[in-house]
């Protein structure tokens, strides 16, 4: 089972179609806001942009020019990576994300692959064909989806860091400071995976191949490890786009709890201020990741299914 | 051969006739916290706004069953009274929500081979901007507030709600009753209004149940982040992001708004399967 680069490759094409999409449908956002864009742009009625800063806004935005243009202009901009100038840092939005772009990645792959391991190990230890094991990882899986991240993140500060002191409040990149961060996202997403893949875990396990694999002699734990576990993961890597845009949203809240510098961190301080090119640029940048993950998601997904005909369909 | 033996000698699952409590007490709590929004002073008599700063910080007591905010404010209470926002908030965003993915799953559903090529993509459009991002990006431009929260929540959940109710139209339209009615001549919009919609809709509610428990925890978390309902309001969030500064101190200015969050998750997740029980029944 061979990448099928011609799947991909009509895949990578929709990817950019929706990426097209998606700026087209910023662009128009910002200027359906009723009154002066150069106003929208700079932080919306309230704000307190000079005259200077208006100018240098309408000529860089060319807001005098015809609509077609500035859209023509916008997306051009965007295709060569220039993705403007934030007004509340006085910098390129490009530089700024590229600066706070490593610390959430590393946040969001952690705590993605610490949802993986916690839901195949929950899986592979609770998923029975009779029993109560079931009801009881159910219930589990059931109740870690429905925390809400940021009440995670508060009753682990509590636990770990103020009630016990083992591990700090404030995140940094160590091991330590990343803990908390890292669980508080990875529990319910854990809690979402596991549920999605115990009805196939279970199929899995009362299938003919399995029962046959078991009368060829497979222990319990070898069938699990060497065949159920890939009929599972199909729907859960499916998901896993969708959990990478799970984990980059909840890095806002995350992020802001822990004072941990990053993309979530930013755009929650952009939106506070209403620093629009630098929204619109975080924003733009999470969709495309978002995209990216979505197709190689598909391409793993279809390698790692073990029926046939299923590669990156 | 072996396999179809195979197969055949696996127990047939057996509909369970028993109610399952686990619903019956989701159901229950949806109730109480209806009752809560309708009608809080039935539920708590004292005053969400009634400030005593001689009781403030106080721990869970008889008296105050969650203990008091930072102003003495009865957590309890707050907490009642909170709910009408919260399942306000919810419901208007999830009925957003549902009512965009209906025109949408629609489109894709029965209007042909390029309104489906077309919808699907706007719907992995709207998909590429996860979760709280667009909520985000509409209070940039548009300033935080309640509006804007229900808004951005309700579009950010349609296009999952599209893509279920296009899987679940295409198989009602694929169906033999669906063909039947389409043979003997009956308008295409006599067609969807009359056989399809009625015999997609159950398994839509369903789902549109459990969008309101995720709509609201969305909703907590923009005002968590100062972006949604507004201190002093009894909203869920914004008491969480009040209690922030006291996580030490007062704990439990933490802990019950979050459970009350999470019964509520749980409660609109298990919910559906009692109805769908009845459905089944019925």
């Amino acid at each position: 089972m061979g990448v099928p680069w011609r799947a991909v490759l009509w895949r990578a094409v929709g990817g950019l179609i929706v990426l097209w999409a998606a700026a087209t449908a910023t662009f128009f956002a910002i200027r359906a806001v009723p009154g002066d864009p150069a106003q929208a742009v700079l932080g919306g009625p309230g704000s307190q942009a000079g005259p200077e800063a208006l100018a240098q806004v309408r000529a860089e935005y060319g807001f005098d020019q015809p609509l077609w243009m500035q859209y023509l202009r916008t997306l051009g901009r965007l295709a060569s990576g220039e993705l403007g100038t934030s007004y509340s840092l006085h910098r390129p939005v490009a530089a700024v994300i590229g600066e706070q772009l490593g610390g959430t990645l590393l946040l969001a792959v952690l705590a993605l692959l610490v949802a993986w391991v916690l839901a195949l190990a929950w899986l592979l230890a609770t998923t029975r064909t009779r029993g109560p094991w079931n009801t009881l990882g159910s219930g589990v899986e059931l109740v870690a989806a429905a925390l809400p991240e940021f009440w995670l993140a508060a009753v682990l500060i509590v636990v770990f860091s103020s009630t016990l002191h083992w591990l700090p409040g404030l995140s940094d990149n160590t091991a330590g400071g990343l803990a908390l961060p890292v669980l508080a996202l990875a529990i319910p997403l854990a809690g979402f995976l596991a549920q999605t893949m115990r009805g196939s875990m279970m199929d899995s396990l009362t299938a003919p191949y399995s029962l046959s694999a078991r009368a060829r002699g497979e222990r319990s734990t070898g069938l699990r490890l060497r065949h159920s576990i890939r009929h599972a993961a199909a729907p859960g890597i499916a998901l896993s786009g969708w959990a990478f845009g799970y984990l980059i949203g909840g890095s806002v809240v995350i992020e802001t709890i822990f004072a941990r510098p990053g993309l979530g961190r930013t755009l929650y301080n952009a939106v506070t201020i209403r620093d629009v090119p630098l929204v619109t640029g975080i924003v733009l940048v999470s969709a495309a990741a978002y995209v990216l993950v979505t197709v190689l998601a598909e391409i793993v997904g279809g390698l790692v299914d073990p029926r046939p005909g299923r590669a990156a369909a | 051969m072996t396999n179809l033996a195979l197969l055949a000698s696996r127990p047939a699952e057996r509909p369970r006739r028993r109610l399952d409590p686990v619903a019956l007490l989701a159901c229950a709590f949806l109730v109480f916290l209806l009752l809560c929004a309708l009608a809080p002073g039935l539920v708590s008599g004292r005053d969400p706004l009634a400030i005593a700063p001689a009781e403030a910080f106080s721990p869970p007591s008889p008296a105050h069953w969650f203990g008091t905010d930072e102003s003495g404010r009865d957590i309890f209470s707050r907490l009642v009274w909170g709910a009408r926002d919260s399942l306000l908030i919810g419901v208007s965003a999830t009925a957003i929500g549902v009512g965009l993915g209906l025109v949408l799953g629609v489109l894709a559903a029965l209007a042909g081979k390029i309104a489906d090529v077309v919808t699907s993509r706007a719907i992995e459009v709207l998909l590429a901007f996860p979760g709280l991002m667009l909520a985000l990006f509409l209070i940039a431009l548009y300033g935080p507030g309640v509006g804007t929260a229900i808004l951005s929540v309700g579009l950010s959940t349609a296009p999952g709600y599209a893509r279920i109710i296009r899987t679940r139209l295409r198989t009602v339209a694929s169906s033999g009753y669906a063909e039947t009615a389409r043979i003997l001549g009956h308008h295409p919009l006599r067609v969807l209004l009359r056989t399809i919609l009625p015999n997609a809709i159950a398994p839509i509610l369903g789902i549109a149940t459990l969008g309101i428990g995720q709509a609201i925890v969305w909703a907590a978390a923009l005002s968590y982040l100062g972006l949604g309902v507004k201190p002093p309001a009894p909203e869920w969030g914004a008491m969480l992001a009040a209690a922030r500064t006291y996580i030490t101190s007062a704990w439990w200015m933490t802990l019950f708004p979050g459970l009350f969050i999470v019964l509520t998750v749980l409660a609109t997740t298990l919910a559906p399967r009692l109805l769908a029980r009845w459905g089944a029944r019925a």
